[in-house]
């Protein structure tokens, strides 16, 4: 590793460049890091208060350690469980546990106020008794204690809420770019960044280019594009979205490709076609898990009647967006 | 009393999460106060003074910040111990991205905001690169992306700190790093430590004040564009 010249080291791991900024030296890219330091003045040490020695076991331990980060691979999450808190008035949550595994949706309904988010925080929190609901929430069996050593608590849940937008001024290639070069090597950075834009327009139903800039796009196409880039580039297993406008986006195709790649999604929603579409919802009432509902035949019948309105709902926006006089629809003739 | 520093550029968040921190200390009856350092002018000590702790500023006028710093968290240090504190919290503005105010063996902590830019986690240096703990608010309005993205820069500009994600408006994670600060923090004579990155001499005249433009006045560690 250390004998490497800086040209390869930074074309294995771009990111070092960041440790390497910050020396303020014009490295030369075909030697190594130590011939470098061999050819810096006294004055350099000097100023730093190291020897050349200490320098360089610096570097030495830099680089094992953001290698390591670097390969880390994100804990796989097999369940996560719920256990009862308490609702606003003090009365306890009527159920023994919710447990969901990867690839199943759970939406969350109830009123404006009585608590959805609260739910999505406390999972969020991953809390053990500690936040004011009481609730226990539990991934793998393992409490936020022991995970903190294994991998961050925090970089298991992705977020996604009404808030949330972007905020760089990049297009969206090198936004998408800059996202998948995180996790994935310079080799498998284009296939990927065209699957999250294929997939992006298909759910948005706009047209953006990939030189649009991300902060220009409309409410509708840059959902779409968080979603997409949750889907497939974000590695975090578990995915809490929180009241999303639809915005004309498919939101239902969203969630398939959401669970597609093996997530668990907890979204908190007043869409009918959405929380029928989940495989469970979790009704709150003041502040309190009410009641729980498991989608069965009958509701699966109106989820199919559902999606087709909502279907042709969409279709009609499609045809007012570009113009047409609409002359079918519905029952009308 | 265990000294723990706060540390960032400026408007990333440092007093709203100090806040927070500091009333979740509050609640469990431990005895904290606070001091912040700035250059020209500071309401901050007041904010921490509304909260009913013990607080103090340090204003380091024509000084850079940090040297400034380094000269009085002695005296800093004593005013803390004969208030009984248990705690005592620093929070000094990184306006010099040159020189850091972390000690060795000083719990060191650096709050920086998703808005600062996605390049932030390289400029701002030894601030960002020495600490202990970092905190990364005002994640709660960009995107998961950017989120990830900017965790991925801090993490290689610092992979021996640990860093989090806090909300400075809602609290959301504070719990948790106040757990931290209690399990990282420890006592130790204060004489006896070192700083963590040697803070540039005044690099220049100008860094003491000098305004005059001109060969003449360009004194001490001078550096030309060539
Ligand atoms: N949205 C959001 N705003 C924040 C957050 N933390 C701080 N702020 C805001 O950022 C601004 C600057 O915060 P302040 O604590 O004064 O920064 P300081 O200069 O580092 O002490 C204030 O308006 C805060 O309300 C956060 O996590 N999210
Ligand atoms: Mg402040
Ligand atoms: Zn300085
Ligand atoms: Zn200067």
């Amino acid at each position: 590793m250390m004998n490497k010249t800086i040209r390869e080291l930074t074309e294995q791991y771009p990111y070092i460049n960041i440790y390497l900024d910050d020396f303020d030296i014009n490295f030369d890219e075909n030697r190594s890091f130590e011939e470098n330091l061999k050819q810096q003045p006294d004055h350099f040490f000097e100023q730093r208060k190291m020897s050349f020695k200490e320098v360089l076991d610096e570097f030495e331990d830099y680089l094992d350690k953001a290698k390591a980060i670097l390969e880390e691979s994100i804990e796989n999450v097999d369940d996560i469980t719920i256990y009862p808190g308490k609702g606003k008035d003090g009365v306890p949550e009527p159920y023994e546990e919710i447990t969901v595994h990867p690839g199943e949706i759970i939406a969350i309904v109830g009123e404006t106020g009585s608590g959805k988010s609260r739910l999505l925080e406390d999972i969020e929190w991953q809390a053990e008794k500690d936040t004011p609901t009481g609730r226990t929430v539990i991934i793998n069996g393992m409490s936020k204690k022991e995970r903190r050593k294994t991998s961050g608590r925090q970089r298991l849940i992705a977020q996604l809420s009404q808030n949330m937008n972007f905020v760089l001024d990049m297009n969206v290639d090198e936004f998408l770019k800059m996202h998948a070069e995180c996790f994935v090597s310079q080799g498998e950075v284009e296939v990927l960044v065209k699957k999250v834009y294929e997939t992006a327009i298909s759910l948005s139903g706009e047209e953006f280019s990939l030189n649009s800039s991300i902060t220009g796009l409309s409410g509708g196409q840059s959902r779409a594009l968080m979603i997409a880039d949750c889907a497939y580039i974000s590695r975090a297993p578990i995915v809490l979205i929180d009241e999303i406008e639809n915005a004309g986006i498919d939101i239902q195709r969203a969630m398939k490709i959401l669970v597609g790649s093996e997530k668990i999604v907890f979204i908190a929603t007043h869409d009918p076609v959405l929380a029928l579409f989940a495989n469970k919802r979790i009704v709150i009432r003041n502040g309190a898990v009410s009641k729980i509902i498991e989608r069965n035949e009958e509701e699966e019948k109106a989820l199919h009647e559902a999606e087709k309105l909502y279907g042709r709902l969409l279709y009609l926006r499609n045809r007012i967006r570009s113009g047409e006089k609409i002359s079918q629809f519905g029952g009308m003739a | 009393m265990r000294l723990v520093t706060f540390a960032g550029p400026p408007a990333g968040g440092k007093t709203t999460v100090l806040c927070k921190i500091i009333k979740c200390f509050k609640n469990e009856g431990i005895p904290v106060g606070a001091v912040k350092f700035d250059c020209l002018q500071t309401e901050d000590d007041r904010i921490f003074g509304a909260m009913g702790i013990p607080s103090k500023k340090g204003l380091s006028a024509e000084l850079c910040p940090d040297h400034y710093f380094i000269t009085n968290i002695p005296d800093v240090y004593n005013w803390g111990q004969k208030n009984d504190l248990e705690y005592l919290f620093t929070e000094s503005a990184g306006l010099c991205n040159r020189c850091s105010p972390y000690i060795r063996n000083i719990l060191s902590i650096c709050i920086i905001d998703q808005l600062s830019g996605i390049n932030s986690p390289q400029k701002i240096g030894p601030l960002l690169k020495l600490a202990d703990m970092v905190l990364i608010t005002k994640g709660d309005i960009v995107s998961q992306a950017e989120r990830e993205v900017f965790y991925r820069r801090v993490q290689m500009a610092n992979p021996h700190g640990e860093i989090y994600f806090v909300n400075g408006l809602t609290g959301q994670g504070i719990y948790e790093i106040c757990e931290r600060i209690k399990e990282l923090s420890s006592e130790c004579v204060l004489e006896e430590q070192t700083l963590r990155f040697p803070m540039p001499m005044a690099l220049c005249s100008y860094c003491l004040g000098e305004t005059k433009i001109g060969e003449e006045y360009q004194i001490g560690n001078v550096k030309k564009i060539g």
